[in-house]
């Protein structure tokens, strides 16, 4: 599998020679490798099962069965049995329906936590990389104490700051962890850009300075963003999962997410491990689904092409 | 060296100023204000306002700033809501715990970390790597609190080879000196306290020890794979040095710079992992005393711990760089 220096140097002058790009380059060396392939159906079925959840389900995730209720007992749980494949939650309530439809709760919290912390991250880096001067200092100085705070510390504190745990406190509570990984990742290209010989040209062309920025700096610049934003999906679903076991999680009893049915599946594991089993299982392929894929990415598009 | 030392110290100040300016901004942004979260259930208005008074929060922004500047310094940050207790002194108590647990949890991360990673790189493509990258891969992508119940489960309920919780059997009589349990054991000669303690480390550390092995694996792996394909080496084989010679001095050596900045970046990041081992395992220390204060709301306590963690954070990082400038010439020079 080894290849020379010299070997992939060929390959890469050849690709240059049929006219291939570095990201079509990317995608051919992606769908030949098991990694990304792997990962890609992993995320693949998640997110199927995730959009199709509310046709997939049988039941609602929040009602409760009376026929399931009469058979709960402090220390017994109903198993599977005709019509509840999975068989019954601490509260009487469908399993199955509820593992699957809280996969369409955890893609979300997973995606716009992710989305939100990009989208600071993006603006923050790029103005910071692309101005440079007093702006790049203050911004870099706040992302760096933002990075100095372990990043669950950072999360349990924002998420501490609810009066009452939601959702949204923790979509928010984990998006801005990962605000200063990314503006920090954008920063540097966006600087490694403003040195090279296509924006200076362009510069000197005079194109305008947004326009610079907009057109010729980000789109270069933004790749191992998007690879980092494949591997935050990971960490953000991690990182929801550990706040609903510290209790910060959304306080709706109603809501099915993986994290957090996890999380409150700790208190009945000796009467049915069952019920943290299945969400961790789930947590675990979703995780590993996206950092797979994330991986891969990196790999693809690292010209060097080394490992 | 020196001005390097100086020069890397001097950037710690700003670092931790505005530190301090953010963990003031959370302090304003507590629901109802700090003095509301402070008193918790017993806010009635003339508490409140009576406390805003005492805590000086009539006061401009600026003055109240110094003066949580002022008191943070004199080491007073306030005390728990739920014990009554000066926040610092009940961390200092608990401390020893957590400094212990992530300890082991360091080094089973190191000792098997670096070796399998430096494996995986000479046998690169072979079973063994495979199964490696696999292994790191899931290692990360697995909730730690879910890793501590499976444990426990398994070797503490199912198979009785370790204590399911705590950090020493109840009925043990241990010398308490320290407040370290297995080194307490060892300085009193209570061998047996000692060797409960360990068997009460083993499960905890374990489960914290699987991101940072799984990190330091991969990264371990990767910069030896970077040095192998080096010209040194190849220079260094060339000339006939024994292969022995330059994996110790080439390779390995050269290998390991970014894993000691790895190695330190873990250990910032092992206090927030303890917090869930030791709510798993019922460990008695930072962890517990932060999912407590998560529970309860317990503000000051939480503001005393967030202040902690990126502290202890800071520093690792300062140690880290200054031990990289004393192996690597080339850092302190630029």
């Amino acid at each position: 599998m080894t290849t020379t220096w010299t070997q992939r140097r060929k390959a890469r002058i050849d690709d240059l020679a049929a006219g291939r790009s570095l990201g079509s380059e990317a995608w051919r060396r992606l769908r030949r490798d098991p990694v990304a392939i792997s990962g890609a159906v992993l995320v693949g079925l998640f997110v199927i099962v995730a959009v199709l959840a509310p046709m997939l389900a049988p039941h609602p995730a929040a009602q409760s069965f009376p026929e399931l209720q009469q058979d709960l007992r402090p220390g017994s749980i109903p198993g599977p049995r005709t019509g509840f494949p999975l068989g019954s939650d601490q509260l009487g309530r469908d399993f199955l329906s509820r593992m699957i439809l809280a996969a369409q709760q955890t893609l979300l919290v997973g995606v716009l936590a992710t989305l939100i912390g990009l989208a600071a991250g993006i603006v923050i880096g790029a103005v910071a990389g692309a101005f440079g001067g007093w702006a790049d200092t203050v911004l870099m100085r706040v992302t760096d104490v933002l990075l100095s705070v372990p990043s669950l510390l950072l999360a349990v504190s924002i998420a501490a700051l609810a009066a009452r745990p939601s959702q949204t406190t923790v979509i928010i509570a984990v998006s801005i962890v990962s605000v200063p990984i990314f503006a920090r990742l954008l920063r540097g290209s966006m600087l490694a850009q403003r040195e090279s010989d296509h924006v200076v040209a362009a510069t000197a062309l005079g194109v305008r300075r947004r326009a610079v920025v907009l057109r010729h700096m980000l789109p270069n610049a933004i790749g191992p963003v998007i690879v980092q934003a494949t591997l935050t999906l990971a960490t953000s679903i991690l990182d929801a999962a550990a706040l609903s076991f510290l209790g910060l999680g959304d306080a709706d009893p109603a809501r099915a997410e993986w994290g957090l049915m996890l999380a409150q599946a700790q208190a009945y594991l000796d009467v049915r491990p069952a019920l943290a089993v299945y969400p961790a299982v789930a947590i675990i392929a979703v995780a590993l689904g996206f950092t797979l894929l994330g991986e891969s990415l990196r790999e693809a598009l690292d010209p060097k092409g080394r490992r | 060296m020196l001005r390097f030392v100086v020069r890397r110290l001097l950037q710690v100040v700003p670092t931790l100023l505005l530190l301090s300016v953010l963990v003031f901004a959370w302090l304003r942004s507590l629901p109802g204000g700090p003095a509301s979260a402070f008193l918790g259930d017993r806010a009635t208005p003339e508490r409140v306002a009576e406390l805003n008074r005492v805590l000086g929060l009539d006061q401009p922004v600026w003055v109240q700033y110094l003066r949580f500047l002022g008191r943070a310094f004199t080491g007073d940050l306030g005390n728990s809501q739920i014990t009554g207790e000066p926040v610092l002194s009940e961390i200092g108590r608990a401390l020893p715990a957590t400094v212990e647990l992530s300890v082991a949890a360091l080094l089973i991360a190191v000792t098997l970390g670096i070796p399998l990673g430096y494996l995986s790189a000479r046998h690169r493509g072979r079973p063994l790597d495979v199964a490696t990258v696999i292994g790191t891969l899931v290692g990360v992508a697995v909730p730690v609190f879910f890793l501590g119940y499976l444990l426990k489960a398994v070797f503490a309920v199912e198979l009785g080879l370790f204590p399911p919780s705590g950090r020493q059997s109840v009925g043990i009589d241990a010398t308490n000196v320290t407040g370290f349990a297995v080194l307490d054991g060892l300085l009193t000669r209570e061998l047996d306290a000692s060797w409960d303690a360990l068997t009460h480390l083993v499960l905890p550390a374990v489960a914290l020890a699987t991101i940072p092995l799984a990190v330091i694996v991969r990264i371990t792996r990767a910069s030896v794979l970077d040095v192998l394909g080096s010209d040194f080496v190849r220079t260094a084989n060339a000339k006939g040095l024994a292969p022995s010679t330059v994996r110790g001095r080439h390779v390995l050596r050269n290998a390991l710079l970014p894993v000691s900045t790895t190695i330190g970046l873990q250990t910032g990041l092992l206090l927030a992992g303890a917090v869930l081992t030791e709510k798993v395992f019922v460990w008695g220390g930072i962890g517990t005393l932060l999912a407590q204060g998560i529970e309860q709301r317990d503000y000051p306590r939480l503001q005393a711990l967030l202040l902690l963690g990126a502290l202890v954070y800071v520093l690792v990082n300062l140690l880290v760089d200054l031990s990289y400038a004393i192996i690597d010439p080339r850092v302190r020079l630029s």
